[in-house]
């Protein structure tokens, strides 16, 4: 699975959380959960959801890497590797 | 019972508690000692802000901290009481210059930042009304909300103006100037005519006169939701200052020198009453820290701060335990005397954990938007009894009742029975009307109680209990929602027909917003729709607001009247019995 492919699936999850939300013009190096108006229930959602996609558990002392999208991007290549 | 009791005996932080007796303490409660601690404004007058700030100040204590701020990327900014009486000075200065008169109402749509504190108590010093928004409400809850408070003045910043403002201003007609907070208020991000917050409160004097308000002048304007209509608007005086104050130092074991963490959203009534003026009064030092939940964060400036007292919520406290760690062991939290929790019931895996992770109990308490300040709670020095709300504060008498059907109602004195949780009416932080709806108010009282909405037991002990609530309101994340609301926008899409809201549990969040959605003849159901109505309800309800989970349904069930039954959604749901149908009139399952 490429970066590329992650990059996907955690896109489309974004979209089931904030379906409203202009995906395009999110800068990677941001807090998408301001930009989105994505709460932490909604944080912890969207979580468990790419954790279901990827077939990885993501431990709750991670979940803070996940708050950008190159942040979370690197770091589920970096699990699905490992 | 599955969960043993928490005994305090032989505790030394129970030893030394604010309330050692319980029953002493009740049994010579006056609220006349609290007016004595508070004092007066030197011209005579009481004022929450000269109660929490001034008054240390000139009692020679300027110089201590009051508040420290951190920044998501962890700046730190300290404030004095000097400094805040200072600053506080400035923005009431403003407010006059502006041409705004006392009582007129101040919103703050903001996150946890410096702004937010100067700009509530000087709002309160020039005998304005003080109004905190939740910055994670999307724009119709705003409107409601400022519309229905005639909100003359709105301090914001450029990129929620943006979002959740701009959007709706044509309808805030009562509007006049909003002042944002930030380096981008130049950058054409705001309305025309905006103020820039430091600038002008630069330009502005830093002595001030603080208004001599009376104790039943309106300070405090907190909304909330019912099961039906609009917002309501909960009416709180200065005199709730008495009630912040010892219900500080009560229930939250509050005392000069604290450091105090409260981790409410400013935007409720806790992030004012205890995140705001409680811990003031009392002289300890606030910790704001102004990022979203971040558990190891959490731990870390729990550790680094010397955080003595920790009042948080029942959902950050679930998500701590889910990560599974041990604060404990991996940093000092020698200074960690006492925690509480308040929004929703603590289940008592949580209370007891808090033994586990922290060495210390958590202590539930009970209080509404409508109470002002804590009513009912787990005391310092007294045993815990996990997944219990305590007892009544002193100067508080609650009790379990019943509606009759004449109006009056039936106090129960049999343990364990469950009715409604009332309180006797007389505590100076009881809200003192919704705003503009006299018979929403008038229908709150019965016989000599004020009538909370929630169910609960009391046991043999006198320690109370929740049950749930008698209406239909939802409590997520430690918010109360309002189905109507959300069924209003809902239904304000050109697919839907009709729509319901229901609270459905939630291991984190207590319970979560869920939809059901019938849509117009001829539309057909697809995940594409679904999605696009999701996407409608949160931007314009806001994430905090807007449902988890939406879900079509053929036709949802009516009364009669017309009235949806969401109690008979809700039992579906759960698989509960459906209970009383003789009202049902239409229903497709």
């Amino acid at each position: 699975m490429t970066a590329d492919d992650i990059r996907q699936i955690l896109l489309e999850e974004i979209g089931n959380i904030a379906p409203e939300a202009d995906l395009g013009a999110l800068d990677p190096e941001v807090d998408y959960r301001e930009k989105l108006d994505i709460d932490s229930i909604g944080f912890l959602n969207l979580i468990i959801a790419i954790g279901k996609r990827l077939k990885i558990e993501v431990p709750e002392k991670d979940y803070a890497r996940l708050g950008t999208l190159s942040g979370a991007v690197s770091y589920l290549v970096a699990r699905k590797r490992g | 019972m599955a969960f043993a009791t928490i005994g305090k005996a032989g505790k030394a932080a129970a030893a030394a508690a604010r309330l050692t007796d319980y029953d002493t303490a009740c049994a010579n409660f006056t609220w006349e000692m609290a007016r004595r601690e508070l004092g007066e404004l030197p011209g005579g007058g009481l004022n929450i802000a000269y109660a929490a700030v001034d008054r240390h100040v000139a009692a020679g204590k300027g110089a201590r901290l009051a508040l420290r701020w951190i920044g998501k990327d962890d700046r730190v900014r300290d404030f004095t009481y000097a400094d805040l009486r200072g600053a506080s000075n400035r923005f009431a200065n403003l407010l006059r210059r502006l041409g705004v008169k006392p009582g007129e109402a101040v919103f703050t749509l903001l996150g946890r930042q410096p702004a937010l504190y100067i700009v509530a108590l000087g709002t309160l010093k020039a005998g304005c009304v003080f109004s905190p928004l939740f910055s994670a409400f999307g724009p119709e809850p705003v409107e409601a909300r400022m519309s229905k408070g005639r909100g003359a003045v709105l301090v914001t910043t450029a990129e929620l103006y943006r979002r959740k403002v701009a959007p709706i201003r044509d309808r805030l007609t009562a509007l006049r100037q909003v002042i944002l907070v930030g380096d981008s208020a130049g950058s054409g991000d705001g309305p025309l005519g905006a103020l820039n917050f430091e600038t002008a409160l630069a330009a502005s004097s830093e002595s001030f006169e603080v208004a001599a308000s009376r104790p039943e002048d309106i300070a405090l304007l907190h909304f909330t939701s019912g099961t039906t209509g609009k917002p309501k608007g909960a009416i709180h005086v200065h005199e709730a200052v008495l009630a912040h104050h010892i219900t500080g130092q009560y229930a939250l074991d509050l005392r000069e020198g604290d450091v105090f963490w409260c981790t409410a959203d400013p935007g409720w009534v806790t992030g004012t009453s205890y995140g705001i003026i409680a811990p003031l009064t009392n002289g300890a030092t606030l910790i704001v820290d102004e990022a979203e939940f971040d558990g190891p964060r959490w731990f870390r400036i729990l550790a680094e701060q010397k955080v003595t007292v920790w009042y948080t919520a029942p959902t950050a406290i679930r998500l701590l335990m889910k990560l599974g760690a041990k604060p404990v062991a991996d940093h000092d939290l020698s200074h960690l005397r006492f925690m509480a929790s308040v929004g929703e019931p603590l289940n008592p895996e949580a209370v007891v954990w808090g033994i586990e992770a922290f060495g210390l109990p958590f202590h539930d308490n009970w209080w509404q938007t409508e109470t002002g300040g804590i009513m009912i709670a787990n005391f310092a020095a007294m045993d815990i009894k996990p997944g219990s709300m305590g007892k009544p504060l002193p100067g508080i008498e609650a009790a379990i009742v019943r509606r009759l059907e004449d109006g009056r109602v039936e106090k129960t004195e049999v343990a364990g029975a469950t009715g409604e949780l009332a309180l006797r009416p007389g505590w100076p932080s009881m809200f003192r009307g919704y705003l503009d709806e006299e018979e929403r108010y008038r229908k709150c009282f019965a016989d000599g109680w004020y009538l909370s909405g929630d169910l609960a037991t009391r046991d043999a002990d006198g320690y109370f209990w929740f049950v749930g609530r008698s209406d239909d309101v939802i409590k997520s994340a430690g918010h109360l929602i309002g189905p109507f609301e959300v069924e209003s926008v809902l239904m304000e899409h050109a697919a839907v027909a009709e729509a319901a809201v229901i609270g459905i549990p939630d291991p984190v969040a207590g319970e979560i917003v869920k939809a059901y959605v019938a849509l117009k003849n001829g539309i057909a159901e697809s995940e594409a729709l679904r999605k696009e109505l999701l996407g409608h309800a949160r931007r314009h309800l806001g994430a905090a607001v807007a449902p988890r989970e939406i879900v079509f349904a053929r036709g949802l069930p009516r009364t009669r009247s017309g009235k949806i039954m969401r109690r008979l959604l809700k039992a579906r749901e759960l698989g509960l019995p459906e209970g009383d149908l003789s009202t049902l009139e239409s229903d497709t399952k």
